[in-house]
């Protein structure tokens, strides 16, 4: 007996099936066990392990950082060794700065992740842990719990490692623990029994009830209550309705979907059916960026295995209930994870927003009634379902409720995915669950929210994270990018950065986002510009008359635009402003950038005291503007130099000042 | 329900926009993107209103609610509106003074209104390429503020597509697809995308010189033509009330400017009516194709040349009057004055943009050498004539058009106006049908300004199902009907502009429903006021049949008033 779906299709009807495999449902009259339903869920599990197991995190992170190599090894050496072992790809665990993360489970051990695994620690892992059955302690990242925990004493518990220990995972439940690919092992881990509990025993409207009542709000920036959302569309009398899943993540340093879209996708389709039946949809899609090729085959291969197991299509479960589910590939445009852009864009139109109301969930795609939430809202409703909305809303401030999964990045020391509780606050996931900023620098500001979000000072680390206490200090939950800056950082250089990213974002339907961002990322250009750019003292007046308007102009894109992308384009400028406003006056005043980020105000100048003469800057230079004799103090050539920073890159005497 | 504007309280219906309300009571709101019956876009933002929560909400697309609270004045809107000007302004040449659309730019006009007085922004601006390449309308994208009314125009009235937004953000811009040229394009040349356009973005291709040249060429012999919705509606270009009627200011402009003969196009919408109710009459007794579609419209005509070459068959194959006229001018009447046609300059008056591209079909030449019409203006163009001539059009005096191509009856003018072909066809029809003029010569059924108007007219022992359709987008499920097999119409009218030539897309800016209107009124008052009301009473034209033509229908008329139409590709 090897999988679910070999008893399911002999023997138990597929309406029963999930029941059985949560043991409630007697199948000895057709000859299966129930013996043999739990040592299969067990070994599925993973809880039980008849032979080694090698799983190998094969996430895109994973991936980015050779995971397709330490798992080609893998086959290499487990055939070289000539053991019985099972390979298995998992998705990616959330220790993206850890990657490539590689568990090993073996009869009567705990499973063992493995950290930074290359293909030359390949043989030692086997050797050690697979065939010597002892831990390779330096490559340890912790191990899962087994039995008493007292087994590999040395190794710490995963879940207790300063990384993880604040987390608590309902979404990322799953990911990299289980094969996102095989729906069995989503099954042994109580998968898809909450939507046999939704259709058995809970009208469509019980289950609005129940998701409002749990408190699930929009995972996707708006916050808005899932529960109430679904409600519209439930009260829509239409023949046709649609649900749609937004996974257009396009924020920059955001990748929370991702990781559930390659790591655990079957928890998502189990979310969508749900809702799907809540709101009385018998189709749906999935937007998903044409950038995640992986999570699209996955998907694929999910949705596939979910029909042949009867839980996508017709008749679900034998409950009368229909859904279909298609994969609509995004084309690349930021602005179609605004929702009415993203009906456009399945529907075959140009990807801009229209004006609401009316709202998409009295007339949305095709001018039927459409629920869109994106991939973490969906992934949370599994969860709800199968511990209860009083569970769940346990969880969290008063406000908002459940966890946030947070894509950790920048100057941290841990990047990753973190799954924290509202409530906890910026300081603990940057310094207990980041580890705090790298290379022994100093927090300057943590980007919340992404583009859209604000830039938060040192001031404000111990706000709790929640919807309203992140508006109230100008930024936003957003989906959930949190991006640390050191001192290295300008903020002026940021904003800029940001209203790069929204102008080429821009759909250009609104007047006040296609001209209004451009003008602001001018302003921003013209006052980190050198002087020595300027042709004309109208030039130099144009920097002070940008500046006097840009607070105006930012007001002005927030309040007019057109949908969620340009009312919020101006947010990093704003909340620059609000906190950093030092920096901006050190620019225009003093034309200099006090992060020295900004190299074209800095004027690269040789320290002659240190000089010795190496010449290295001088072959480095690309544009050939340093000179000076072997041994000799050198000299840069102001009118040459492009302010690239090569010298100062590659000065071993600390000779270049660049101020 | 109840709602407050700027702390009145007004009266509205749930189904109402807060702009719908505001333009009711008077309270005026600007707006770009906006147009009346379609479903808003909401893209200039020029319209904002700030609700009592401090929210600024387009007015175009925000329905009002009870007990809602709005001021269409505050501080807020006013920077808000002002900025987006600015904004606007930052990105568009500065080259008013020598924009077409000087003095008639909604964008200038806002600048005037919210008094902006310096470039607050400055930076890049956009490029595009300019096209000049066809011969009826030209884009500069440059001036372009995206407001999307023309393709809205061309996709949601006319149903043609010749234009849509490409790029995206700031370097968005309208164009053809492959930023290839109009001409390249299903672009039928009504002109529509120009009379929406608030800027100087689309514009007609002007032949404003190539007329001066032949006027001032004291070898060339001009010779003028005014279609029928030129007279009603050029006053508005002077200053005159929409609706004013010019039929004797015209002529004597003319003549003043230096045009040598001007003739009526009216006179040759009654020679259409004479052939096109013959070849009617005979499609109807012989079992020829029916139905018949009118063929006037040179925008009508593009369109079934590009999407619809099935039905060629059931398409009049009676020339427009502008073409007909056209002909006449250079055989009979060259003949009979005895002007080389080679040494004659028909200059055509239009309410139209297409029939510039019409005057170019090479089979619209009676001389196989040069065209018929040799130039088209537009009632915007000949104003502009008027006015670099130094007349003053307001006190000309009313003088009458020259024979023997002159005379018209009310039929003729009822061309100008969508249901008017029609009407004028059933006058004569039934005359020649039963004999006798129909009992009451007006013919309202199909008269007004919706897109679609139907009617059964009793002819003799016949009940003849007949329709008049204006603008594109309402010809097609008739089209398909005929496709089909399916179709029980005898006659079908097609205007391609929404409403007929009143709306042209050469006619004076801007359009608003409320002229439309009175021009359509003017059209009707023409005809009432004109002794004779049917075509087969015009004199000249039986003169032209009796010492030219021969009979119609006829052999010689086939060759000079009919023509034939190609299968047209486009990207």
């Amino acid at each position: 007996m090897n999988t679910f779906k070999e008893i399911l299709s002999t023997k138990v009807p597929a309406e029963n099936f999930v029941e059985l495999i949560g043991g409630k449902y007697d199948a000895s009259k057709e000859g299966v066990s129930t013996e043999s339903i739990s040592e299969l869920k067990a070994v599925l599990s993973l809880e039980k392990a008849d032979k080694p197991v090698i799983l190998v995190g094969m996430g895109t992170c994973g991936l980015a950082n050779g995971a397709q190599e330490v798992y080609d090894m893998f086959v290499e050496e487990i055939k070289k060794h000539d053991i019985d072992a099972t390979l298995t790809k998992v998705g990616c665990v959330g220790f993206c700065a850890e990657e490539v993360i590689v568990d090993v489970k073996i009869p009567g051990f705990p499973r063992i992740s493995y950290k930074r695994v290359t293909p030359d620690n390949v043989n030692t892992i086997i050797e050690r842990t697979i065939v010597n059955k002892e831990p390779v302690i330096q490559k340890a990242l912790g191990k899962y719990p087994f039995g008493d925990n007292s087994i590999w004493s040395d190794i710490p518990m995963l879940s207790e490692i300063p990384f993880f220990k604040l987390q608590e995972k309902l979404v990322l439940e799953n990911c990299g623990v289980i094969d996102p690919e095989d729906i069995d092992q989503y099954l042994a881990k109580d998968g898809y029994k909450a939507l046999s509990t939704v259709l058995n025993t809970k009208s469509p409207l019980e289950v609005i009830k129940d998701t409002k009542k749990s408190g699930l709000q929009g995972r996707g920036g708006g916050g808005f209550l899932t529960g109430r959302k679904w409600e519209f569309a439930y009260n829509e009398d239409n023949e046709q309705k649609y649900l749609i899943c937004n996974a257009d993540e396009g924020d920059p340093g955001a990748f929370m979907d991702r990781a559930v879209l390659e790591g655990d996708p079957h928890r998502l389709v189990e979310g969508m059916i749900i809702a799907a039946y809540a709101i009385g949809a018998s189709k749906g899609y999935v937007y998903c960026r044409a950038e995640y090729p992986l999570a699209i085959e996955r998907l694929e291969k999910t949705i596939a295995a979910a029909m042949e197991y009867g839980l996508l299509g017709d008749n679900i479960l034998n409950s009368g209930f229909n859904f279909h589910l298609k994969i609509k590939k995004g084309a690349g445009a930021f602005v179609c994870g605004e929702e009415t852009a993203l009906i456009h864009s399945i529907e075959g139109q140009r990807g801009t927003p229209t004006p609401r109301p009316p709202f998409p969930a009295v007339s949305g795609l095709f001018g039927k009634p459409t629920i869109i939430n994106n991939v973490e809202t969906f992934s949370n409703v599994p969860t709800i379902f199968r511990k209860g909305p009083d569970w769940y809303s346990a969880i969290g401030t008063n406000t908002s409720k459940g966890t946030k999964v947070f894509a950790l990045s920048g100057k941290v020391v841990n990047t990753g995915l973190v799954e924290v509780p509202m409530g906890t606050t910026i300081r603990d996931v940057i310094f207990t669950c980041g580890g705090g900023i790298a290379d022994g620098k100093s927090f300057k500001a943590v980007q919340i929210g992404g583009p859209s979000g604000g830039a938060l000072p040192e001031q404000f680390l111990d706000t709790e994270i929640d919807y309203e206490n992140l508006q109230e200090v100008g930024a936003m939950m957003g989906s959930g990018g949190l991006v640390v800056m050191d001192e290295t950082t300008c903020m002026v250089d940021l904003a800029k950065y940001f209203m790069q990213f929204i102008t080429s974002e821009s759909c250009g339907k609104c007047i006040p986002c296609r001209e209004g961002t451009k003008r602001l990322l001018e302003i921003l250009e013209r006052i980190t510009k050198s002087y020595r750019e300027e042709e004309s003292e109208i030039d130099s007046l144009m920097r002070f008359q940008g500046m006097l308007y840009l607070e105006r102009l930012a007001e002005v894109i927030k309040d007019t635009s057109l949908c969620g992308l340009g009312q919020t384009a101006a947010n990093p400028v704003i909340s620059t402003l609000r906190y950093f406003r030092d920096e901006y006056d050190a620019h225009l005043y003093d034309r200099t950038c006090p992060a020295k980020a900004c190299r074209q105000m800095l004027t690269y100048t040789i320290n002659e005291e240190n000089c010795i003469g190496c010449t290295l800057c001088a072959q480095k230079c690309p544009v050939n503007a340093i000179s000076g004799e072997r041994k000799e103090v050198h000299f840069i050539d102001q009118d040459l130099c492009t302010h690239c920073g090569q010298c100062e890159l590659n000065c071993r005497f600390d000779a270049i000042i660049a101020e | 329900m109840n709602i407050k504007i700027n702390n009145n309280s007004y009266w509205a219906n749930p189904s109402e926009t807060i702009l719908q309300v505001a333009e009711r009571e008077g309270i005026k709101i600007p707006t770009l993107c906006y147009m009346a019956d379609l479903v808003p876009t909401g893209a200039c933002r020029i319209c904002v209103v700030e609700l009592s929560n401090g929210k600024l909400v387009p007015s175009c697309a925000y329905p009002v609610s009870d007990g809602m609270e709005i001021q269409t004045n505050s501080k807020k809107v006013r920077r808000a509106r002002k900025s987006i000007i600015e904004l606007l302004i930052a990105n568009h040449p500065q080259d008013c003074l020598v924009c077409v659309r000087n003095g008639q730019c909604s964008l200038q006009d806002l600048a005037a209104e919210y008094g902006v007085r310096s470039y607050r922004y400055v930076g890049e601006k956009r490029s595009g390429k300019l096209d000049l390449a066809s011969p009826a309308v030209e884009r500069d994208p440059e001036k372009c503020i995206l407001c999307g009314r023309c393709v809205r125009m061309c996709h949601e009235v006319q149903n043609v597509g010749a234009i849509d937004f490409v790029n995206r953000g700031f370097y968005s811009n309208v164009a053809p697809a492959m930023d290839r040229s109009l001409n390249t394009t299903a672009c039928v040349y009504c002109g529509q995308c120009i009379t929406v356009c608030p800027v100087g973005a689309l514009r007609e291709k002007s032949y404003l010189k190539q007329a001066w040249e032949a006027i001032n060429d004291p070898e060339i012999h001009v010779v003028a033509q005014v279609a029928p919705a030129v007279r009603v509606a050029i006053g508005e270009e002077f200053g005159m009330a929409p609706g004013t009627i010019s039929t004797g200011k015209i002529p004597a402009a003319l003549r003043r400017i230096g045009v040598n003969e001007v003739f009526d196009t009216n006179f040759a919408a009654d020679l259409t009516i004479w052939e096109e109710a013959n070849e009617l009459i005979e499609r109807i007794q012989n079992g020829g194709k029916l139905p018949l579609f009118t063929s006037c419209s040179p925008g009508w005509i593009k369109y079934v040349e590009h999407f619809y070459p099935e039905v060629f068959e059931n398409i009049s194959t009676c020339k427009s009057p502008q073409g007909m006229q056209g002909a006449m001018i250079k055989s009979y009447y060259a003949k009979k004055v005895n002007i080389d046609p080679e040494k004659i300059f028909v200059l055509s008056i239009m309410p139209c943009t297409a029939k510039k591209f019409e005057a170019g079909r090479p089979e619209l030449s009676v001389t196989h050498q040069a065209p018929d019409v040799d130039v088209v203006l537009s009632t915007r163009e000949f104003a502009r004539m008027i006015r670099i001539a130094g007349l003053d059009f307001t006190r000309m005096p009313e003088e009458g058009f020259d024979d023997p191509l002159g005379e018209s009856t009310g039929a003729g003018a009822i061309f100008g106006a969508s249901g008017g072909v029609m009407e004028a066809a059933l006058r004569t029809a039934h005359f020649k049908i039963t004999g006798k003029d129909m009992e009451r010569i007006d013919f309202t059924p199909i008269r007004g300004l919706e897109g679609v108007k139907e009617a059964n007219i009793k002819v003799g022992n016949a009940v003849l199902k007949v329709a008049a359709v204006s603008g594109l987008r309402n010809i097609d499920k008739f089209l398909e009907d005929v496709k089909n097999g399916t179709s029980d119409y005898h006659f079908i009218e097609v205007m391609a502009c929404p409403g007929g030539c009143i709306n042209g897309g050469g006619q004076p800016l801007p359009q608003t429903p409320e002229k439309i209107q009175k021009r359509m009124e003017a059209i009707y008052e023409v005809d009432r006021s004109l002794p004779k009301r049917c075509s087969h009473y015009n004199d000249s034209v039986k003169a032209l049949y009796d010492n030219f033509l021969g009979k119609p229908g006829g052999k010689k008329a086939h060759e000079l008033l009919h023509t034939h139409y190609m299968k047209r590709e486009s990207i």
